[in-house]
């Protein structure tokens, strides 16, 4: 166990329960988009305290830098110029693993142990169990992971889970020079979000919220919206993301259902030998042939 | 056995390799891929060297099925045209099951079951090739929405599941109907075992009419 003092809660491709005597309080990670000049200190915070250092791309002609998130920047600056009613606003949203409650990634995944969710609902990448399927990408509702051509293991945020085991913050939240982020117990980062909500409305944004999708049960990185009834303007953001129901269909009952039906089978064809026997040449055929070979 | 002149010829010599080509890479793929389809099945992956060769395996052993089950397909699609006495013969399949095949309807070189089989996987084989190609993420899945890669998991899946299921019930039947074996390992037939499984086949080879 990478984290011998973060319990876990979900483990991938396991269906006994994984280690879990205590139970920490759920954490979170509050981006209050409101209040971020878009200067990148997280991103490059992120990538000196997971030592990532990413290839030197070429510019897009905008500020995005890099254009994408990638195996080695697990947290990019999205900008966005948009009209809104208040005139034009440049919205800034910081993207990067929301670590769901109901992590699709993890759902998805094959391989026994490579993404687990820890008590305080970190959900993490163990890299060493990871067999580079890809079936993460696929499960995740917000396009996160990233595959390394390198290696061909997948990585993302891990909100610091070794900075947050020894009771430190994640290194973006530390660094942010505005405080646009925040970090604590879900619960706290919910009353904080609520005042700051509160303020924004007060400042004329009618539509500020939080943004704790319930399609996947709430998530452990919340962003605190000018205009939460319009996540799609902060770079698509999802209204309402989800796992779906084909990602449940692929990995929900069906699975062991089928490989029951398969065991059954096989048992059932064993039975159907010993109690009817084995399909042979009747005995008056083999007579006919013996005759005609007689004369 | 070559020269018996007690037993007919079922199956070429390249014919049979090709069928053994078929099952070679089937079961290779489909020990790799059950590794992914749930983790009770994920120690099979130990077989290819863990799941990380498992993952990388699998795709290739796709690639070489494809290969050996299209030959197969090519030479077996005519002789596997379903005609009424096919249709006829799979609704009197209870009865063979039950061990009473007095009142099944004359087969001819293949029964109603053995084409049926052969469309089915060829069915299977074609869902399995397409969806896997989307969830191949090494080299494909890039091109590919999102929606599609999820759809292309849950075909890739079931078809796969089914195709096991199907190939359970082939080797079975293969084990139950005596010496069906034989015409796959040495490519003849005894007499008796053709006239008893596939009369009008029998007939159309020794043109008797007994």
């Amino acid at each position: 166990m990478a984290l011998q003092s973060l319990d876990i809660t979900r483990r991938s491709a396991t269906t006994t329960r994984p280690p879990s005597q205590r139970r920490t309080p759920e954490v979170a990670k509050l981006i209050d988009v409101s209040k971020c000049i878009g200067c990148k200190a997280c991103q490059v915070a992120c990538m000196e305290w997971n030592d990532t250092r990413d290839a030197v791309g070429t510019n897009q002609g905008v500020l995005d830098n890099p254009p994408d998130l990638t195996e080695n920047s697990w947290t990019v600056m999205r900008y966005a110029e948009v009209e809104t009613g208040r005139g034009l606003e440049w919205l800034i949203r910081k993207d990067g693993c929301m670590h769901c409650t109901d992590p699709g990634c993890l759902k998805a995944c094959p391989a026994p142990g490579a993404i687990v969710q820890y008590s305080n609902g970190i959900v993490d990448f163990q890299e060493e169990h990871c067999i580079g399927c890809g079936y993460c990408i696929t499960g995740c509702p917000f396009n996160i992971p990233r595959l390394s051509k390198k290696d061909s293991k997948v990585y993302k945020c891990t909100l610091c889970s070794d900075r947050v085991a020894a009771g430190l913050e994640p290194a973006c939240v530390k660094t942010c020079p505005t405080g646009a982020i925040v970090f604590g117990t879900k619960e706290d980062m919910k009353h904080h979000a609520a005042g700051r909500i509160a303020d924004l409305r007060e400042r004329g944004f009618a539509g500020a919220g939080l943004y704790d999708p319930p399609g996947v049960d709430g998530t452990h990185v919340m962003y605190v919206l000018h205009h939460a009834d319009r996540p799609e303007l902060y770079n698509g953001l999802r209204k309402d993301p989800s796992i779906g129901a084909m990602v449940g269909l692929w990995k929900g009952a069906a699975k062991p259902l089928a490989s029951l039906a398969l065991a059954l089978a096989a048992v059932g064809a064993f039975f159907h030998y010993v109690i009817k026997g084995p399909n042979e040449v009747p005995k008056e055929i083999e007579k006919e042939f013996e005759d005609e070979k007689r004369s | 056995m070559k020269n018996d002149p007690d037993r007919l010829p079922r199956y070429t010599a390249s014919e049979r390799a090709n069928h053994w080509l078929v099952a070679l890479t089937f079961f290779l793929a489909a020990l790799s891929g059950l590794a992914f389809f749930h983790p009770v099945f994920y120690p099979l992956g130990q077989l290819f060297g863990g799941g990380v060769w498992a993952r990388i395996l699998h795709p290739f052993f796709g690639v070489a099925i494809l290969f050996f089950f299209s030959s197969m397909y090519l030479r077996f699609r005519k002789l596997c045209v379903m005609t009424p006495a096919d249709w006829d013969w799979l609704r009197h399949v209870r009865e063979m099951i039950r061990g009473d095949d007095r009142d099944m309807p004359e087969s001819g070189k293949l029964n109603g079951g053995q084409k049926l089989l052969f469309w089915l996987l060829a069915a299977c084989m074609a869902l399995l090739v397409l969806s896997g190609i989307v969830i191949w993420r090494a080299y494909f899945s890039p091109l590919f929405p999102e929606g599609l890669i999820r759809f292309a998991a849950i075909v890739h899946a079931a078809a796969g599941v089914f195709m096991v299921g199907l190939i359970f019930g082939h080797i079975y039947i293969a084990i139950w109907t005596r010496e069906s074996i034989d015409a796959m390992i040495y490519g003849k037939v005894r007499r008796a075992w053709a006239k008893q499984h596939h009369p009008a086949w029998f007939r159309e080879m020794t043109g008797e009419n007994k």
